[in-house]
């Protein structure tokens, strides 16, 4: 899936990486603790969370991610978007909730792929 | 064994804001330095939790990294509470973090068997009240 297709399935607004759009991803994680994504990502390219900090972004950059969708209309604040912005990671904020936007990105295609 | 490249990082134990600042930038110079993407992943996982731990179980310490052709070694020393029972630690789902700290997605017990799953050697020295001192090894 082409990261700007979830941004269109699930209404969400480009926070940074906007030049980046256009890059394929093949498997997604939906998760809150970053102690289970450090755990269990493989090769996981996108993170959808409802947490909203620099570790988040920064677990994504341990994890090779290239994707973080922030949920229920979340918004993280500069020294986040700034993290991300210089590691390359596009940020994505959408008014979803969790299930519903893991499901809608599920449903069109961009599946959970391997676990460690 | 002449070869070596070593960083050292002081790790702030007040600001959780900034805990994985070392690790990221130890993962930005292995790659630099043309690791593979395995072995960058492995050494800066491994580094990330330990980091972490310094940060939210003993107010901060210091990392050291050793890098060698051969392998890498990654040395977190801290001030902290030390920890009684290592083999308890070790175990996956065992943590003593406040739920504050499991409010910021940290505090499943998954760091220490994580660290040791992503490195070859794995050491642990700790004395209650004195302090714990990680070591380290990904083999190149
Ligand atoms: N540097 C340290 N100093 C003192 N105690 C520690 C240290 N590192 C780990 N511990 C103890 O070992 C326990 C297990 O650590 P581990 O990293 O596996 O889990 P956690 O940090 O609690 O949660 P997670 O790593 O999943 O976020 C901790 O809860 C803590 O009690
Ligand atoms: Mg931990």
């Amino acid at each position: 899936m082409v990261i700007r297709q979830i941004a269109e399935l699930l209404s969400a607004k480009v926070l940074c990486g906007e030049d980046k759009l256009d890059g394929v991803v093949n498997s997604a994680c939906g998760c809150d603790m970053m102690s289970d994504v450090l755990a269990f990502v493989k090769d996981q390219a996108v993170l959808i969370t409802g947490l909203c900090n620099p570790q988040v972004v920064r677990t994504a950059i341990m994890m090779d991610m290239r994707c973080i969708v922030f949920v229920r209309g979340k918004m993280p604040p500069a020294d986040v978007l700034d993290l991300a912005e210089e590691s390359g990671i596009v940020v994505l904020a959408t008014n979803e909730r969790m299930y519903v936007a893991c499901g809608k990105l599920y449903q069109s295609g961009l599946h959970g792929g391997e676990v460690v | 064994m002449g070869n070596c490249v070593n960083f050292h990082f002081d790790i702030d134990g007040d600001n959780f804001t900034s805990a994985g600042e070392a690790s990221v930038r130890i993962k930005k110079s292995l790659r630099e330095m043309g690791f593979t993407p395995d072995v960058i992943r492995r050494v800066s996982v491994a580094m990330y939790e330990g980091e972490i731990n310094m940060v939210i179980h003993a107010n901060g310490g210091t990392a050291d990294v050793n890098v060698y052709v051969d392998k890498i070694e990654i040395i977190l020393a801290d001030n902290g509470p030390g920890i009684s029972n290592i083999e308890l630690a070790m175990q996956e789902g065992y943590s003593t973090a406040p739920d504050n700290i499991r409010s910021l997605g940290f505090g499943a017990g998954m760091g220490l068997p994580n660290m040791k799953n992503y490195t070859d050697d794995m050491k642990i020295e700790s004395e209650v009240g004195k302090g714990t001192t990680v070591f380290m090894t990904v083999n190149v």
